[in-house]
């Protein structure tokens, strides 16, 4: 049975998300910093946790962005394929509730219509939308507003298939390493392994969208995670880079099948304000 | 250590902060991110092609040349700079959320306005070789604030004016009162760094 959705229908929620995503933090992330507070090591590690948290009431209770980098709207579309939509095209529906978002939100607007040139549209726009068509007769929506200051600390490592799960745990310690205090930390990495060079990248960013206590169903995938979540977590960076036993909330991992010949790794990192907002119509 | 200074950040304020220490900022301090950066810098290239013999060789002893005061658009003496862009303001509030911006991103342009007179930079993330030396050359601290606490810093920012590049949007340079405004010293002008002390004491491999 053929479904129809209006694409205004699908401007309205991007709007509401857009507004929601940078100031409320999903209950998933809350509990993981709620939970290092607790277990930090470090005395102006657990100083800064705090401060964390006194920033995300202050950003919920009096409407002020949780971080002044209110990201470029990165949006997957999962598009059933028994959905027909219906009123303007699906693209400008979308960037146009980025717009809206953006400016009744009162949120940065922080791209640049051209990387060289480099004159900022002052509405946000346009978006980064990865559109897939899946089974069944809803649209469902997740929107990852992306800041920059981790964004730049991100890594893709062609690594060849000799070097194995051990090459993917050292890629993924050079990329934290690499990126210490200016990620943001405590950080969320997101990891992609397989596929192609922009398969793999792609990976990394959806892996940031899955809730940080929920992992990953490949047994050996799992147990990766823990692991280099425990690894991370004693390269001593710590909250703000100052120093510490928390520098990760987690690592999520996906992976894809990929060619003979390689090994493709991303780590996409997050800094601990990752903001992600589900919606299915 | 809790320390609480107030504005024009002095060569005697800085010679007695450490890496390490927890300050609170209260005055005036100026905002400039990375196309503000780059501004100056083509206008500072500007005024000193047009230097006379003379003034070059004031301006290299790090002596105030007055053409370079002047076309300054605001004093670098004395003068913190905050790495950021804010998100913009709701009514009633002086300005949205405003947390600390990468500060490497300024790496290019940090030791030239240091020499200028510059003493107090507020960002986050590491900085060159290049700065830490313009550094200690001229008794300059590097803070952080912390990164991503935008609406917290916001609430010590009781007021906010655009000084230039207005068009420049988010990324204009403004002039901001700010009463206890938590940062914490990471590089200190001997140049101690609390990123590279601190992060050897917690780790484990």
């Amino acid at each position: 049975m053929i479904r129809t959705v209006s694409t205004e229908e699908i401007t309205k929620h991007i709007r509401e998300m857009c507004i929601e995503a940078n100031h409320y933090l999903s209950p998933d992330m809350d509990q993981a910093l709620k939970h290092a507070q607790d277990t930090e090591q470090s005395v102006l590690g657990k100083k800064i946790l705090n401060q964390l948290q006194e920033n995300l009431a202050i950003a919920g209770q009096e409407m002020i962005p949780i971080c002044q980098d209110t990201g470029m709207a990165v949006i997957f579309a999962e598009i059933g394929q028994e959905v027909h939509l219906e009123g303007g095209f699906l693209e400008d529906a979308i960037n146009e509730g980025v717009r809206q978002g953006y400016a009744d939100g009162f949120l940065r607007k922080s791209v640049v219509s051209d990387p060289i040139l480099r004159e900022n549209t002052k509405d946000n726009t346009p978006a980064v939308i990865h559109y897939s068509i899946v089974k069944g007769d809803k649209v469902k929506l997740t929107l990852a507003p992306k800041g920059f200051g981790s964004e730049n600390m991100s890594r893709v490592f062609m690594l060849k298939p000799a070097d194995g799960i051990e090459g993917v745990k050292e890629a993924i310690l050079t990329a934290v390493k690499d990126a210490g205090p200016n990620a943001c930390p405590p950080m969320v990495i997101g990891v992609g392994i397989g596929g192609t060079f922009e398969k793999c990248a792609l990976l990394a960013k959806y892996a940031l969208t899955r809730p940080v206590d929920e992992p990953s169903s490949i047994p050996y995938v799992k147990e990766l995670e823990q692991e280099m979540l425990q690894k991370v977590n004693r390269l001593g960076i710590g909250p703000g880079g100052l120093g510490g036993t928390t520098t990760a909330l987690a690592v999520n991992i996906n992976t894809y099948p990929t060619h003979i010949a390689g090994l493709p790794v991303a780590v996409n990192i997050c800094c601990h304000v990752n903001r992600h907002v589900v919606r299915t119509i | 250590m809790d320390k609480h200074i107030s504005t024009p950040i002095t060569a005697e304020i800085t010679k007695g902060l450490h890496a390490g220490d927890y300050v609170y900022i209260s005055g005036t301090i100026y905002v400039a991110r990375d196309a503000a950066h780059k501004r100056l810098a083509e206008m500072l290239d500007e005024v000193e092609t047009a230097l006379t013999q003379e003034e070059r060789e004031t301006l290299k002893r790090g002596e105030p040349v007055k053409k370079i005061t002047d076309a300054l658009p605001f004093p670098l003496e004395n003068a913190a700079i905050y790495y950021m862009g804010p998100s913009p303001a709701r009514a009633g509030r002086p300005i949205g959320s405003a947390g600390p911006t990468t500060a490497s991103r300024m790496d290019r342009y940090a030791p030239r306005l240091l020499d200028l007179g510059q003493k107090a930079m507020i960002g986050k993330g590491k900085r060159t070789q290049e700065v830490v030396d313009a550094m200690i050359r001229n008794h300059a601290v590097y803070f952080a604030a912390v990164g991503g606490a935008g609406a917290l810093l916001s609430k010590c920012i009781t007021h906010s004016e655009l000084v230039c590049y207005g068009d420049l949007g988010a990324e204009a340079v403004l002039k901001l009162q700010v009463e206890e405004f938590p940062v914490i010293v990471v590089i200190d002008s001997e140049g101690n760094n609390l990123y590279e002390t601190a992060i050897q004491e917690y780790a484990q491999i």
